[in-house]
């Protein structure tokens, strides 16, 4: 695109909105092994393990030799465009919606041919790069874009279509008092985002988050998660405008079960970061779903913040991190909820963060809550679901994936005994 | 008529007038805050159970919850580390009369509008006591502030340094409970003591002395100036509340209408 | 690879095609059963005379060839399900030949036929295929009409072909379709028409896209012997060839399976290019019959567009192609679009073409093509019919 992506007008409030439609969401469960790792943005390829051939599309066993032991291998990304087309008729709503809209055949450097979607500015017959993002029906895609990137590359209605992209977005912060909000505002902004909201609760007491807000233009609207009609009442007013909502609203406190000695800090992490999700779910969710084919600032994405105890349980954080757990659970049953509308629901993991007061005993890597800020609007505008944000939380991922159990019995060793 | 029947008929016809002295129980109402590793007063919240709807067709309800500490409430003396050991300390034991009795205003709005930390002293007490005469024994004793007007961040004013509102100093409360044996002292801020009460000898000394000598205190009152200084009675019956330290509850006064 | 045995002996006939139409409210069954009905009827035959039958449909489902025996109230001794799209007919021909060379069945019938509701092709294409769904489907659905977009483009782009020679072949197959009551097109075409028609996918446009409609196709096959004892016109069969899952790892498809048997297919006809009188390929799109016209010898590969510019396709000209007018002007009744050049080659080499004939067709090669399952078509076959006894 030679020129950027105009903000769009204000919307005709006497106009029906348009009703979101779906690419096609059916795979293979073979095929769900590449959707699993576009929700982390990696490019892979099925490959048989004996053999070393890659696979494509995937399947239940080799084309080469018939072994059945097949795995996921990352690839390189470069590839040969070799034949195109651009659809001007298709019995899929979603697509007939958006059409004409440009397919192609690319033949990978790593071997396998694909089908892909070919942004507009990729020249006939030309070399790509490829991407591997997830649909509107989250499901993994192929996308060929220019060897180079282009100016405003981003700003392709195909490209708008595969990303949750913040530019020209309103986004709500569910509490403007987390130590991470202004460095989310500042990385949304300078993403584009058109509007900031964030959610004040206890106005009654000051925080120094309000002026650094208030100076980036950041608008404070009073709510608390823990408070039912006071998220109801904020839905009602800014849930129409909420193109992406980000949940920063965390209760945390250190300490396991028995330190506690009882449940009072623990039903906090639950009303905050299990109810309070819950709540703004009910309340939100509903009129992002209702928006998400609403034009160039629909609504998109709902984001999670959770630390890594959410996998598993992490001490010295160990009630929080069942709070956590729940938060991850919901969002699970969120991503099954959201998932006719189109929206995404994003998780960004991490471990300890550097602003939050509560992690100061431990010892680094630590994450700032720039980086937070970066790996969010990062995973926006590639369209991720799954974010793992700084060493710990790759660290924790890779050693959950590897074996559970063993990471648990890691995290859980006892003291030096008898 | 008896009078009971009179007291009753002159509420009807309004020779009594019954004047709210208590804060709407909505979850915006600030409530105390401690550091934040101490447990923390609950605010309080409402949960719709149905509203005429598919949860429940024809009804409306609320689940609730709060600390016994949130919104206007009361004190018990069990509530405090110097009570802890009195008998009847606790909101289900108290003799009921207790709830019920005269109330002695304090005015101190003037010094509150100019000062955040302003102190009822010795000195006041005896300047109101030279004008309305000795508070009697067993009287509630009420520090009107205008603080109850406050809205926001100004209510509990809290600063790098603590909460700033006004309170009793130490000589003040032995004063009213040593020397006058009051009931109860009532206060428009969100504590009895003064917003930087933690650093008095003891630290909280209307709580302490209070507490301490089986007397109860009274928080969050509204509509103090419309009580006369002498004459008013209080209805303030706190929830029976099994081994309760508090609760919030319905404050109510009771004033001649001249 | 061993050679195969000849046909010898093994004769089609019995030729019938139902009227297509647009839309219908009936089912594949009815389809299926009126065409069965007609070619039985040409025979002279009932069914209970019927001990093979051979099934190709889309929208038979729930059923099978399976159900289709007690909902006709057939009883073979040999029953064949052909799944092959395009190349079901070649394919259904080879099975039935064999089956009649060693006495497991003496009169085979071999059908396709599909009905078209208004949301049955969107049905059709949802669930068409493991490898569509996961890797094809997602990138625009254009269907069918996308994937071969792209083999169209790629062919293009290193043969050097136009859309006018493409457009050659739809309209020469107009022309054709103009002399065949039951083509669903009636109005001829011009390069101007097609060449300016409505973009579907680029670069394919509405006139090089098939009609689909509801329709069934049928013939029979049976000895020599049989089909001379009841005084039959018949077709013989003088080759056959199939091949699925061809040249695998080209990177597109700019050939199919027949060059891999073209050979024997040659050699068992005791034939060569020169010697056909008329060509039925399948024709799904121009670009897949440029296909066929390489890879069954007629040219080179990437030659088809220059071998043809000074061919004169239409029945009377000097390379009749696709005489019915083909499922591009005829429709496409599902698999029996897979069907059609196969009924219309008995036809014509039997002398029973009426307004479509071919003057003095004697041999008759008739190519299938089908099941695009990701981004190319797994099935192809090619039958060479000739003269067994004319009407």
């Amino acid at each position: 695109m030679s020129t950027p992506l105009p903000r769009p007008k204000k919307k005709d409030p006497q106009k029906r909105s348009v009703a979101a439609t779906r690419p096609p969401e059916m795979r293979s469960r073979a095929a769900m092994h590449l959707t699993a790792a576009a929700a982390e943005g990696r490019l892979v390829m099925q490959c048989c393990s004996e053999c070393n051939e890659l696979l494509y599309p995937p399947r239940d066993a080799c084309s080469n030799c018939l072994s059945t032991d097949l795995s996921i291998q990352d690839i390189a990304s470069g590839g040969q465009l070799i034949a195109e087309t651009t659809i001007h008729a298709s019995p899929r709503l979603f697509f007939r919606e958006r059409l004409p809209w440009r397919t192609g055949t690319i033949k990978l450097d790593a071997g396998p041919v694909i089908l892909a979607h070919v942004h507009p500015d990729v020249t006939k017959h030309a070399r790509v790069q490829v991407e591997h993002r997830l649909d509107r029906a989250g499901q993994g895609v192929f996308l060929a874009l220019p060897e180079q990137a282009t100016p405003h590359m981003e700003d392709e209605p195909m490209m708008r279509e595969l990303s949750a992209n913040p530019k020209h977005r309103r986004i709500f912060l569910t509490d403007a008092k987390s130590p991470h909000a202004p460095a989310l505002a500042r990385a949304l902004l300078k993403a584009g985002a058109s509007e900031i909201y964030a959610g004040e609760p206890e106005s009654w007491r000051p925080h120094p988050n309000a002026a650094v807000l208030k100076d980036l233009g950041v608008e404070i609207l009073p709510m608390d998660v823990t408070d039912e009609a006071s998220v109801r009442k904020i839905a009602g007013e800014i849930g129409g405008k909420t193109d992406i909502l980000i949940n920063t609203a965390q209760f945390m406190r250190p300490g396991g079960i028995l330190s506690r000695g009882d449940t009072g800090f623990a039903r906090d992490e639950l009303e905050i970061n299990y109810l309070g999700l819950m709540r703004l779910a009910q309340a939100f969710g509903p009129s992002m779903c209702a928006r998400t084919a609403d034009g160039v600032n629909s609504a998109v994405a709902w984001v999670n913040l959770l630390s890594v105890g959410a996998l598993t349980n992490a001490q010295p954080f160990g009630a929080f991190s069942a709070s956590q757990a729940g938060a991850y659970s919901i969002s699970q049953a969120l991503r099954s909820e959201f998932r006719s509308a189109g929206l995404r629901v994003m998780h960004v993991f991490s471990g300890p963060t550097e602003e939050d007061e509560w992690y100061q005993q431990l010892p680094p890597p630590k994450v700032t809550s720039n980086a937070l800020g970066r790996a969010v609007v990062d995973g926006l505008e590639r369209g991720l679901e799954d974010v793992w944000c700084g060493d710990i939380a790759k660290d924790f991922r890779d050693r959950f994936r590897r074996d559970p159990k063993v990471l648990e019995r890691e995290l859980t060793m006892g003291e030096d005994g008898a | 008529m008896s009078t009971l029947m009179d007291f009753a008929s002159n509420i009807a016809n309004g020779k009594t007038k019954v004047i709210d002295l208590t804060h709407t129980l909505d979850p915006d109402f600030p409530v105390i805050v401690l550091p934040p590793e101490f447990g923390q007063c609950a605010r309080f919240r409402m949960e719709e159970i149905s509203c005429y709807d598919h949860r429940g067709p024809a009804w409306k309800w609320h689940n609730i919850s709060m600390s016994e500490h949130t919104g206007t409430h009361f004190d018990a003396p069990a509530h405090w580390i110097s009570g802890r050991d009195l008998p009847n300390a606790s909101v289900d034991e108290i003799d009921v009369k207790n709830f019920i009795g005269p109330i002695c205003v304090i005015d101190c709005s003037d010094g509150a509008n100019q000062n955040d930390d302003f102190e009822l002293t010795v000195d006041i007490i005896k300047d109101w006591e030279a004008i309305h005469g000795t508070i009697p024994p067993n009287t509630w004793v009420f520090m009107r502030t205008g603080w109850s007007k406050r809205k926001g961040m100004e209510y509990l004013n809290m600063k790098e340094d603590g909460p700033h509102s006004p309170g009793p100093t130490p000589e003040a409360v032995r004063l009213l409970v040593e020397e006058r044996d009051i009931r109860g002292f009532g206060v428009e801020t969100v504590g009895t003591d003064a917003g930087q009460g933690a650093h008095y000898i003891p630290p909280y000394p209307a709580h302490f002395y209070l507490h301490g000598a089986g007397k109860f205190g009274l928080q969050c009152l509204c509509n103090l100036d419309q009580l006369p200084a002498t004459g008013a009675v209080l209805l303030a019956a706190p929830l029976k509340i099994k081994n309760g330290t508090g609760s919030p509850l319905r404050v109510l006064a009771l004033v001649d209408n001249e | 690879m061993t050679a195969p045995e000849s046909y010898d002996g093994v004769v089609l006939c019995a030729p019938f095609s139902t009227p297509y139409q647009r839309y219908s409210l009936d089912t594949a069954h009815y389809w299926i059963a009126t065409a069965l009905r007609g070619s039985l009827r040409l025979a002279d035959l009932s069914p209970k005379d019927l001990d093979g039958f051979s099934v190709s449909s889309f929208t038979l489902f729930p059923d099978t060839a399976v159900g289709l025996t007690q909902h006709l109230g057939l009883s073979p001794r040999w029953l064949d399900s052909i799944p092959m799209g395009g190349a079901s007919a070649g394919v259904a021909v080879r099975r039935a030949a064999r089956a009649i060379q060693c006495g497991d069945a003496d009169v085979v019938a071999c059908v396709a036929g599909d009905t078209n509701h208004i949301d049955s092709f969107r049905q059709l294409l949802s669930s068409f295929s493991r490898f569509a769904v996961d890797a094809s489907y997602p990138y625009g659905y254009g269907g069918p009409n996308a994937s071969f977009a792209l083999l169209t483009d790629r062919y293009m782009h290193e043969f050097g072909a136009t859309r006018e020679d493409f457009g050659k072949i739809c309209i020469t197959q107009r022309e054709n379709a103009l002399r065949n009551p039951n083509a669903i097109m009636k109005k001829p075409l011009t390069m101007d028409q097609y060449l300016n028609a409505r973009p579907i996918s680029d670069p394919i446009a509405l006139f090089d896209c098939v009609m689909p409609c509801a329709g069934a196709e049928a013939f029979l096959v049976t000895s020599e012997d049989f089909a001379c004892k009841r005084r039959l016109p018949y077709a013989k069969l003088s080759a056959a060839i199939e091949r699925h899952n061809a040249h695998h790892s080209d990177h597109i498809q700019l050939r199919g399976g027949w060059t891999v048997d073209i050979d024997t297919l040659w050699n068992q006809a005791g034939l060569g290019p020169s010697d056909i009188d008329l060509l039925q390929t399948y024709d799904d799109y121009p670009v897949i019959c440029m296909m066929q016209i390489e890879d069954l010898g007629f040219c080179a590969k990437g030659g088809a567009a220059d071998f043809l510019r000074d061919k004169n396709l239409t029945i009377s000209g000097d390379f009749p192609h696709n005489t019915s007018g083909g499922q591009l002007s005829a429709g496409q009744a599902g698999a029996a679009g897979g069907f059609i050049g196969m009924v219309d080659a008995i036809r014509q080499v039997t002398g029973q073409a009426n307004s479509t004939q071919v003057e003095n067709a004697q041999h008759a090669l008739v190519s299938g093509f089908g099941m695009i399952n990701f981004d190319r078509g797994l099935c192809t076959s090619a039958s060479i019919l000739s003269t067994g006894a004319l009407a």
